[in-house]
């Protein structure tokens, strides 16, 4: 006898395949963006800026060597600096959700904080991808979006 | 006495077959379970296993988390 002690939050939280009632929800960790591009903390900010524009992206993920992130470049962290180390301009911290989550209560709180995409982690924090308000503001999640707008 | 084990062994177990066991109520393993999992809820654990488990196989238990 085997005991799964984390449970079905552990399960869900790290994006795994579900079945029931649910399974066929939208969930953050399906819509969530994974080519979002990364960074390093010690990189400079300027060589970041210059690829994530190459990849048509105005936001970077800043994640350690597990993909743990650490902080987040928004358009306007992107616009700040030359030389400096991304973790000098980063905001650090950023407010993540978790894969399973129903993008309703994340779009909620995007417009409440006026935020333009979240991480979506595991829960050991690494990244699944970025969850962008303009993706839940297109196509079929529009009316859950802006159910809340 | 349960041996406690985490997602990769989980995953690993399902693979070899072993019996997943949700004891949450019904209605939460009608939303959301693992693939494959079987609901015996924690209040009729002991008469339903011995009529829905395998005694051969491993048996994998799970509920919500490890609060």
């Amino acid at each position: 006898m085997y005991d799964y002690v984390d449970g079905k939050l552990d399960w869900l939280a790290a994006g795994l395949p579900t079945e029931g009632t649910n399974a066929t929800r939208a969930r953050a960790g399906d819509v969530a963006r994974r080519d979002v591009p990364t960074c390093r903390l010690e990189e400079p900010i300027r060589a970041v800026r210059e690829r994530a524009a190459a990849a048509g992206w105005d936001a970077c993920v800043v994640v350690n060597h597990e993909r743990v992130v650490l902080g987040l470049l928004r358009a306007e962290e992107l616009r700040k600096g030359h030389e400096e180390r991304v973790e000098r301009v980063m905001r650090p911290g950023p407010s993540t959700f978790r894969p399973h989550m129903s993008i309703d209560e994340i779009a909620k709180f995007m417009v409440t904080h006026g935020l333009p995409n979240c991480p979506i982690t595991t829960s050991d924090g690494r990244l699944v991808g970025l969850l962008r308000r303009e993706d839940l503001e297109s196509g079929r999640l529009r009316a859950t979006f802006t159910a809340h707008g | 006495m349960p041996q406690a084990i985490d997602r990769n062994d989980v995953r690993r177990l399902m693979t070899e077959g072993a019996q997943v066991v949700e004891v949450l109520p019904r209605e939460e393993f009608e939303a959301d379970h693992l693939p494959g999992a079987i609901s015996l809820p924690l209040r009729g654990l002991e008469t339903e296993a011995k009529e829905k488990l395998d005694p051969l196989r491993p048996v994998l238990v799970y509920c919500w988390d490890a609060a």
